[in-house]
């Protein structure tokens, strides 16, 4: 469903509408770079992961990295997209000190994956709120460059390789969006995607992922306006910011009669502002030509169809499964949904839980619960102290009226902290919730005796006092009295 | 007894192994000729102690019966392939002083086969040349002179000019070549020598310095065509770390020579058939066709209509991928650099490449980034893709009517050094009829047919199908057998 966006820049000549294209460089999750052996973990020792081929020695071929190919096939079959069975290789040409080739091996002419889409929320927090399709115009796959470090010595620059041939894909989006957040929204699905292939990891601090952001303005309705591509942008937040600083200078450049050059920009963040780096008429000429080491690139069915047979359940998918087959709301099924660790994690709850019913504790528990004390220990999922194991074994005591709330939300801080089972905390500290009549009577003979005037009051008819009395003896029972006994019991004795 | 540095691979192999000598006394008798020879330039690095050390393991090997296929055999190896250990230059000052860590598929092949290394040889920068003229090293000088008595110093031909001057010198028995658009057939031709360029694919490129990717191709240079068979056998090969390489056994070369053309239908290009070729060319090009006849074989005319675009194409297709193969001789990793004071990185790139590349380089740099450039792709690059599939389908039209081609390997005999250098394009035309194949990415070889008026070598080139590398050698042992070619230079060195 195409809906129009309300996201408009007031302008001293009237409104302006944004339009926003991106291209993400997302790094292929694969143990060696896209045409040589080398590894390709994040983090290691400056130059301790470059091959010959990644140095560029003389003589030295390029050979391309299957999984890396599968890689990108998968993820454009996960986007709906045109997987083209001959695709081809180009060199880029162009000098700096992180490339070592001098050129950069990628796909002008005949990219891997043609067009697809992906649909995003506009709200986030409201999971049926408008959606929107994205419209993706290519996947193509190329190697990254080097890095240059020039802290290092006072006057000279250092070459690191280690990220030189690792494999990318330049996922490139038609010029869809209208407001910085439908992008944000963009690329938080298309992580989102690629965390659930397992095609990239997403993690956009570690630069495993980042978007060049082409925007423009014009009147709405009008034609699209000339463009800037501010690069290199490494997180959601930042390509929101960007959209929108530089959609407000360009319509102050246009409203004091200047002209929009299209150009390169890069993005500062300290300064939350973008800088011109070069303009088109410093632009290289890449001298793009098929790259002769290589063969084209032909895919037969077979690998295909093992590619397709691989893809994991997608979010969309997974989404209306929970609502429909769980009975899930809607706000659950989106959250749980949108991280592929999320619902691997809600799963592995569920099927320990050993029952489909317990769906709607289960996603509340981890919604409310777990998510809570994740957030208060700042860690994410993965790292979750207590597993799934153990969450469900907690839901089913509460399940089975071994544990009342109160209770489990007690043994689950004590889960946090020692990370034992909850069947051996609720042995080792009593937590057990008690239904013995006999012992709560008794309490609760106590509780009224010592609180007589209260007793007059509800029985006057303050019947809002009836809260304190189950307090007061679930307060004198340690907690561990089982409510609804309690509160037959309390019914009881006040008459 | 005959000079052992007078004894070709097959004649070495043999003794060696029937104990006639012993592979130290080979590897001995050519490193001293090799080190007598330096008037010639064709080795820019003796290796005798490589020669040795593989001499003495075919010994040994021949005590414990484990002789292998080169056994015995030392070789000159084309300073385009990467050899660890030793330095590899290309002929090129942008490369002076590297030493590779690694070796090149086709060398590290032809060690495992028991070959040894004398040296590498000395060729045009980055293989770019017919002349050797542009060797950073000094060119290399044929051991040719022409019978005018002016001992005017003449050109072994190029790029694989250190190859063919040292083989018809008799300073190694066999050395590797590289041919792009003609680089061990023309050198072959100039210097009497015989030299194959396989199918495209045949050898693996990894670690041999590229020039033009989709043409670079190995093949052996040596005396004679079953030489040539066992050396091209040992070079051979499917190489994973290659991959336009062909996935396919290397045939018994040797095993299958015959002179026996029965059957066989030559083919006479008739577009080979140039303005102002010499006289003698074309009486030896007519002789050629007689021997062929009497081996057996029919003649019969063919066209290939595209011929005259070949060259043009060739200078727009191997340029394009030369300036993009070597931007990699940046200063930044290896090799030479060049940074002057105060300068940034692009004052680097520009002082390292101006110093480094020599004249040639430059000028196929440029012509190269030209024709790649934006507004100007379509009309050269892209057109000359076009004329290159049409040249190929030349063939395969050829081949419709007959299995090989005969025809000249080059249109002049060797020239004196300096004739042509003031002019690329005359230079250029000496490719003419070697081009055509390297662009279709065919067998071709070049096998001494006669002597000219001025007593230099003249060569006939046969082209086959693609991977009938047998056909042609067949052709090439027909030939050889009747011209009965002796010829060698008179030592002057």
């Amino acid at each position: 469903m195409e809906t129009t966006s309300s996201y408009r820049i007031q302008g001293a000549t009237g409104e302006w509408e944004v339009v926003i294209g991106l291209e993400v460089h997302a790094q292929v999750t694969s143990n060696a770079k896209l045409f040589s052996g080398a590894a390709t973990a994040f983090g290691a020792e400056p130059n301790s992961q470059v091959s010959l081929i990644d140095a560029a020695m003389p003589g030295m071929l390029p050979v391309p990295n299957k999984e890396c190919i599968r890689q990108a096939v998968r993820t454009g079959m996960a986007i709906d997209a045109q997987i083209n069975k001959w695709s081809r290789f180009d060199r880029k040409n162009y000098f700096y000190a992180d490339l070592p080739q001098g050129y950069q091996i990628s796909q002008l002419y005949h990219p891997l994956v043609g067009e697809g889409a992906i649909e995003v929320t506009l709200d986030e927090k409201d999971p049926d709120s408008a959606v929107k399709r994205i419209g993706i115009e290519r996947i193509h796959v190329e190697q990254d460059a080097g890095k240059l470090m020039h802290d290092q010595h006072p006057t000279r620059s250092y070459v690191d390789l280690n990220r030189s041939g690792v494999a990318l894909m330049e996922i490139v989006s038609r010029p869809d969006m209208r407001s910085p957040a439908e992008a944000g929204a963009y690329v938080k699905k298309l992580r989102s995607i690629l965390r659930y292939v397992g095609s990239c990891d997403g993690n956009m601090e570690e630069g495993s992922m980042r978007a060049d952001v082409n925007v423009s303005v014009r009147k709405p309705g009008e034609e699209f306006g000339t463009r800037t591509e501010t690069k290199n942008v490494n997180s959601v937040r930042f390509v929101m910011a960007v959209i929108e600083h530089e959609a407000n200078r360009q319509v102050d450049v246009l409203e004091s009669g200047g002209k929009i050059v299209q150009e390169t920009r890069l993005y500062d963040p300290d300064r939350n502002e973008t800088r011109s780096m070069r303009s088109k008429e410093d632009a290289h000429d890449y001298r793009y030509f098929p790259d002769p080491d290589l063969l084209p690139l032909e895919l037969d069915d077979a690998f295909l169809e093992e590619c397709r047979a691989s893809l994991p359940e997608l979010p969309d998918a997974k989404r209306k499964r929970y609502e429909g087959d769980l009975g899930l709301t809607s706000y659950a099924a989106a959250v749980l949904t949108a991280e592929a660790e999320t619902a691997r994690w809600f799963e592995a709850l569920l099927a320990e839980c050993g029952d489909q019913a317990m769906a709607k504790a289960a996603s509340n528990w981890l919604i409310s619960d777990l998510f809570g004390a994740l957030n208060r220990l700042g860690l994410d999922i993965e790292h979750s102290p207590v597993s799934p194991k153990q969450g469900a074994e907690l839901l089913k005591l509460v399940a089975d009226g071994t544990l009342s709330g109160t209770l489990a939300k007690q043994v689950f801080e004590i889960m946090l902290e020692t990370r034992q089972d909850p069947g051996v905390i609720v042995e080792e500290k009593g937590l057990k919730q008690t239904s013995d009549t006999g012992a709560i009577e008794e309490v609760i003979a106590k509780v009224l005796a010592d609180n007589g005037d209260k007793v007059e009051q509800y029985k006057g008819g303050k019947e809002a006092l009836f809260g304190f009395f189950v307090g007061q003896t679930m307060k004198a029972m340690g907690g561990k009295a089982n409510p609804k006994v309690v509160n037959d019991l309390l019914k009881k004795a006040l008459g | 007894m005959t000079e052992l540095t007078d004894l070709g691979v097959a004649a070495i192999r043999d003794g060696v192994r029937d104990g006639s000598f012993s592979a130290r006394e080979v590897a001995t008798a050519f490193n001293d000729r090799v080190a007598q020879a330096k008037a010639l330039n064709a080795f820019l690095v003796e290796t005798p102690d490589h020669a040795l050390k593989a001499a003495d393991a075919a010994d040994a090997a021949r005590a414990s019966g484990d002789l292998k296929p080169l056994s015995g055999v030392p070789i000159g190896m084309k300073d385009l392939f990467c050899t660890d250990g030793v330095p590899t230059t290309a002929a090129s000052g942008i490369l002076d002083g590297f030493t590779p860590t690694y070796e090149s598929t086709v060398s590290a092949n032809l060690w495992q086969a028991g070959a040894g290394m004398l040296g590498k040889l000395n060729l045009d920068q980055f293989a770019m040349g017919s002349s050797n003229e542009t060797s950073a090293f000094g060119n290399v000088i044929s051991p040719w002179r022409r019978k005018d008595g002016g001992n005017a110093p003449l050109a072994p031909g190029g790029s694989s000019g250190g190859s063919s001057s040292a083989i018809s010198a008799r300073l190694c028995p066999a050395a590797t070549g590289t041919d792009t658009g003609g680089s061990i057939r023309q050198p072959a031709a100039f210097t009497g020598i015989s030299g194959i360029k396989p199918t495209y694919g045949r050898c693996s490129r990894w670690g041999t310095i590229a020039f033009a990717s989709s043409l670079d191709q190995a093949g052996p240079m040596a005396r004679d065509v079953r030489d040539c068979a066992i050396m091209l056998e040992a070079m051979a090969g499917f190489d994973p770390k290659d991959s336009t390489s062909l996935e396919l056994a290397v045939p018994g070369w040797e095993a299958g020579l015959s002179s026996d053309l029965k059957g066989k239908k030559i083919g006479i290009p008739k577009e080979y058939r140039v303005d102002g070729m010499p006289a003698e060319i074309d009486a030896l090009w007519e002789q050629g066709i007689a021997w062929l006849k009497d081996a057996g074989a029919e003649i019969v005319e063919v066209s290939l209509p595209h011929t005259k675009y070949a060259l043009p194409a060739y200078y727009i297709i191997a340029p394009a991928e030369a300036s993009s193969n070597l931007a990699r001789y940046d200063g930044v990793r290896y090799g030479l650099r060049d940074l002057p004071d105060g300068a940034g990185l692009q004052d680097m790139y520009a002082a390292t490449r101006a110093a480094g590349f020599g004249a040639e380089v430059k000028r196929r740099i440029m012509i190269g980034t030209y024709v790649l450039s934006a507004g100007f792709y379509d009309a050269y690059y892209n057109q000359a893709q076009k004329v290159r599939t049409l040249i190929a389908r030349d063939f395969d039209e050829a081949w419709t009517r007959c299995d090989l081609l005969l025809a000249p390997t080059a249109p002049s005999a060797a020239f004196a050094l300096g004739e042509k250098s003031a002019d690329p394009l005359a230079m250029y035309l000496n490719d003419v009829f070697t081009v055509p194949s390297s662009l279709a990415g065919l067998p071709a070889m070049s096998v001494p047919g006669g002597l000219d008026g001025q007593g230099l070598p003249l060569g006939l080139q046969i082209i086959g199908k693609a991977l009938d590398e047998q056909g042609v050698l067949n052709a090439g042992l027909a030939i050889e057998e009747r011209a009965g070619f002796t010829a060698r230079p008179e030592q002057w060195w």
